[in-house]
């Protein structure tokens, strides 16, 4: 009790005359300013969300039905799951530009394994997650130990991907996969379609290890400062090498999203999905700085793109158009974000 | 009416008279996260006058004179200038109006010239260029009236933090003000410059110019100011001419309570060694450094900076790493990679860059405390905020932390985050303490309360290691004093032969001519003077 009345009251309690005249004053802005803080944990893209969703709901009849809401879940999984791997990178104050390219080299990888060397299926898979884990481990290797620059590294092997991808069949898709894998992303669970208990779980843990775990708290203080948390004994290489490497085998996971979704492996898929995941954490409340944002926040950036994209077709907005309220919205999230204005002295 | 009151009157009870000239603050108040940090406070700036602004940290010294400036917005007051309201919004509102302040710490753009630097922002254009002989000559004006030989037409990059000071003040004086605000300039100069700086505040003064000078030293301030205003907590708790007040009022002033500081004679140490170093050596950095700390010691690290005492302490706890030498701690040997293995050894080092080393401003007091023991305060791999709340508040009590630690550490005052840094290596008892500097940038009450820890931790049985460029410090706390230069151990004195005279004459001794080994960006070229608490 002791402690919880200390915190509301000002600081310094050995009270002089000069003291007791200002109380009944600080007290009230004491208030005040509880309630400012209150508020200032709804977070802000949520209310933009709602704000969205109310505006589509009028515009569009077709909007607010429970099938069309499911289909926005599906929409987004890949592009969901590969911003669970970009915020966690933006948290430590990095950047992934590979993602796009590396759901591609998986994807191909794993189809031309399957289809090409006559590997099992199963197998073929699992290579694929690993092709996608050992790019995100070179990321992480040159970053870490290269000291390079993330958005040097990451263009570099974004670079590397993409051409690799094209050059497994020269440019050409692979399709024909077995039923049990096409019918991932054409089944529902539930009434809900499996790629979004997929998103939606992948989110749970990371927001449950960035919470509660040791080593997920360390990336806010890595972001944060680097040199403070190496002092303060953490092992800021390894959080970097594991972190980019989880983002390699989420970019992999999206990879085999699309590729079910599709039934066919495409060189090309996925090249214009990395603003998009930029996009996403941005609006969610990141900083590109590093060591600010949080999954909550993440997901409702993603839900703000699929909704704008999915209500704009609804409304036959031309295809050109809808990336101009993208950079838009990215442009007002930003803007209203409310922690952009803290203050340190 | 005498003399005497005439003074009192016309410096400081300005409005009583009805006279307005000047910069006249009324009532200024300001709060953040709704808490007050400025309550009410009236100044009087006279032209041609030097009005002193002391305070421990915290007590909103700083806020004052960013009120001033347009930095910060005052939630309540009033400023006039002759007579005239005075509201800035921004910096510039306040250099139009002739108000000047000069920051604490320097802000240079490193790559640019002298003269861009004292012109930024408003570089006159000849044809659409810069004309840069019109900066230059103007410049070297500038300079010239502050005695500095500098060239304007270098970089700034390289130069001295004295040199660098007077281009800062030059660059005021550019603005011709009519009231400069020196923020502690002389925090990071030497005896002869901040002299320097006291003849140009009286040249100034000579021009008609009004100065607020804040400072941590009070016989600076009773040297160059003409009134001494003292604030506490964000109140104004005294006003007095600077002939009529003695260090002591000052103090007590700040401080609140009468205050003695006194370095009592620590408590014997024991016989047990809680460290001991051999032969520790990193290549061009230092070499051969050999001593032990016993428990319930604390042993200090003195020498002028560059001599290389941060560098082996770092080193020991293993922020660096050594070419050669043994480590071993309550008898056992330990190697020390990284500073994980020196955290698993019992080493704890609080650095002395706080908000570059020690401190992640953003993040709570509480979450920084529990920063390197998150893993041993999980259960089954979780960690709550709970946990994490409740070891801090702790700490909070041992070590008498004032202000919240729910909020951005970064909004404490100085004080208490080196009092959140001190309780973030206190959370498990290390076997040995590191302090490098412990009490940079910390007013006195805080001092005292850090001195007291250090006392006590090393009377439970820990190792303490105590690195300072404040002689007083050092040689008041320590049981024993190693004594550097030139990254070389020049001797271990005990604390009856560590005398001032003795150390300083050890630390001079064989400093080599090349360039220090400490990069001097934060700018101590000797020992600091500290506030001498013990006179009278």
């Amino acid at each position: 009790m002791a402690i919880v009345d200390r915190n509301v009251t000002p600081p310094r309690p050995d009270s002089t005359p000069a003291h007791s005249e200002i109380a009944p004053r600080s007290a009230a802005s004491g208030n005040t300013s509880r309630v400012r803080q209150i508020m200032s944990q709804i977070p802000g893209p949520l209310i933009g969300l709602i704000v969205i969703v109310v505006a589509l709901s009028f515009l569009s009849p077709y909007f607010l039905t429970p099938r069309n809401l499911l289909n926005i879940l599906s929409q987004v999984s890949a592009v969901g799951v590969m911003s669970v791997g970009a915020l966690l990178i933006i948290l430590l104050g990095g950047i992934d530009l590979s993602v796009g390219s590396v759901l591609a080299l998986s994807s191909m990888s794993m189809a031309a394994m399957y289809k090409m060397a006559g590997w099992p299926f199963e197998v073929a898979l699992v290579a694929g997650l690993l092709v996608g884990a050992l790019v995100g481990l070179i990321n992480g290797i040159l970053t870490a130990y290269g000291k390079l620059q993330p958005f040097i590294a990451t263009l570099a092997t974004m670079s590397a991907a993409a051409g690799l991808a094209l050059f497994i069949t020269n440019g050409n898709p692979i399709t024909g996969f077995p039923d049990w894998f096409v019918a991932i992303t054409a089944t529902s669970l539930l009434g809900i379609p499996i790629e979004g208990v997929i998103l939606v779980a992948i989110f749970a843990i990371a927001a449950f290890w960035l919470k509660f775990r040791p080593s997920g708290r360390a990336l806010y203080a890595i972001g944060g400062n680097e040199e403070v948390a190496r002092l303060s004994g953490l092992p800021v290489r390894r959080a970097k090498i594991l972190v980019y490497t989880i983002a390699g085998i989420l970019a992999a996971v999206a990879g085999l999203l699309v590729t079910s979704r599709l039934d066919s492996a495409q060189p090309t898929a996925g090249a214009a999905d990395l603003l998009n995941v930029i996009a996403v954490v941005v609006i969610g409340g990141a900083s590109l700085a590093g060591g600010s944002g949080s999954l909550l926040g993440t997901f409702v950036g993603l839900l703000i793109i699929g909704v704008l994209n999915n209500g704009m077709s609804l409304l036959n907005v031309s295809a050109n158009l809808q990336p101009v309220v993208i950079g838009a919205v990215i442009a007002a999230a930003v803007l209203t974000d409310r922690k952009s204005s803290r203050r340190h002295t | 009416m005498t003399v005497v009151q005439t003074l009192a009157q016309t410096t400081y009870d300005g409005q009583a008279d009805g006279d307005s000239a000047g910069l006249i603050c009324t009532g200024l108040s300001k709060s953040y996260w709704g808490i007050p940090v400025l309550k009410g406070v009236d100044i009087t700036l006279r032209p041609g006058s030097v009005v002193g602004l002391i305070g421990e940290n915290g007590a909103g010294k700083s806020t004052t004179s960013s009120i001033i400036a347009g930095i910060v917005e005052a939630n309540g007051g009033s400023m006039t200038i002759d007579g005239v309201p005075y509201e800035p919004a921004r910096p510039s509102d306040a250099l139009k109006n002739g108000v000047a302040l000069i920051h604490q710490e320097i802000r240079m753009v490193p790559e640019l010239s002298v003269a861009e630097n004292i012109f930024i922002g408003r570089l006159p254009r000849r044809r659409g260029l810069i004309d840069r002989n019109r900066i230059n000559d103007e410049a070297r004006e500038y300079l010239e009236l502050v005695g500095s030989q500098t060239d304007p037409r270098r970089p700034v990059a390289g130069l001295s933090i004295a040199a660098q000071q007077e281009i800062e003040i030059a660059r005021a004086l550019s603005r011709e003000p009519k009231y400069i605000i020196f923020d502690e300039p002389s925090a990071s100069l030497g005896q002869s410059e901040t002299q320097h700086v006291f003849a140009q505040i009286a040249a100034l003064r000579q021009r008609g110019v009004g100065i607020v000078y804040i400072s941590h030293r009070l016989e600076e301030i009773k040297e160059v100011a003409d009134t001494i205003v003292c604030l506490r907590d964000g109140a104004l708790v005294g006003n007095w001419p600077a002939n009529g007040i003695t260090k002591d009022e000052m103090v007590k002033a700040m401080v609140g309570r009468d205050f003695v500081f006194s370095h009592r004679a620590p408590k014997p140490a024991t016989d047990e060694i809680a460290l001991s170093v051999t032969g520790l050596s990193k290549a061009g950095v230092f070499e051969g450094i050999d001593f032990d700390v016993r428990r319930g010691e604390i042993f200090g690290f003195a020498g002028l900076v560059g001599a290389g005492r941060t560098e082996v302490v770092r080193t020991i706890a293993g922020a660096d790493q050594a070419d050669a030498g043994k480590i071993s701690v309550r008898g056992k040997v330990v190697y020390i990679k990284n500073p994980r293995s020196g955290i698993d050894a019992g080493i704890a080092m609080v650095p002395e860059d706080r908000k570059g080393q020690g401190l992640n401003l953003d993040r709570t007091g509480a979450e920084n405390i529990t920063l390197p023991w998150e893993k041993g305060l999980s259960s089954a791999g979780i960690i709550t905020k709970k946990k994490v709340t409740a070891t801090a508040n702790k700490l909070r009590d041992f070590l008498d932390i004032r202000g919240r630690l729910d909020i951005p550490v970064g909004s404490l005052s100085g004080g208490n985050q080196q009092k959140v840094l001190l309780a973030k290596w206190l959370v498990n008892e290390p076997k040995v303490l590191i302090l490098d500097e412990p009490t940079r940038g910390v007013d006195v009450g805080a001092k005292m309360t850090i001195y007291e820890t250090i006392r006590a931790l090393a009377e439970t049985g820990v190792g303490v290691i105590v690195v300072s460029s404040e002689l007083e410090e050092v040689l008041g706390l320590s049981h024993r004093v190693l004594v550097m230069s030139g990254g070389r151990q020049r001797a271990i004195l005990d604390r009856a032969e560590a005398t001032p005279e003795a150390v300083m004459a050890l630390a001079l001794s064989n400093v080599p001519r090349e360039a220090p080994l400490e990069s001097p960006i934060d700018g101590e070229e000797e020992f600091r003077t500290p506030i001498r608490m013990q006179e009278n």
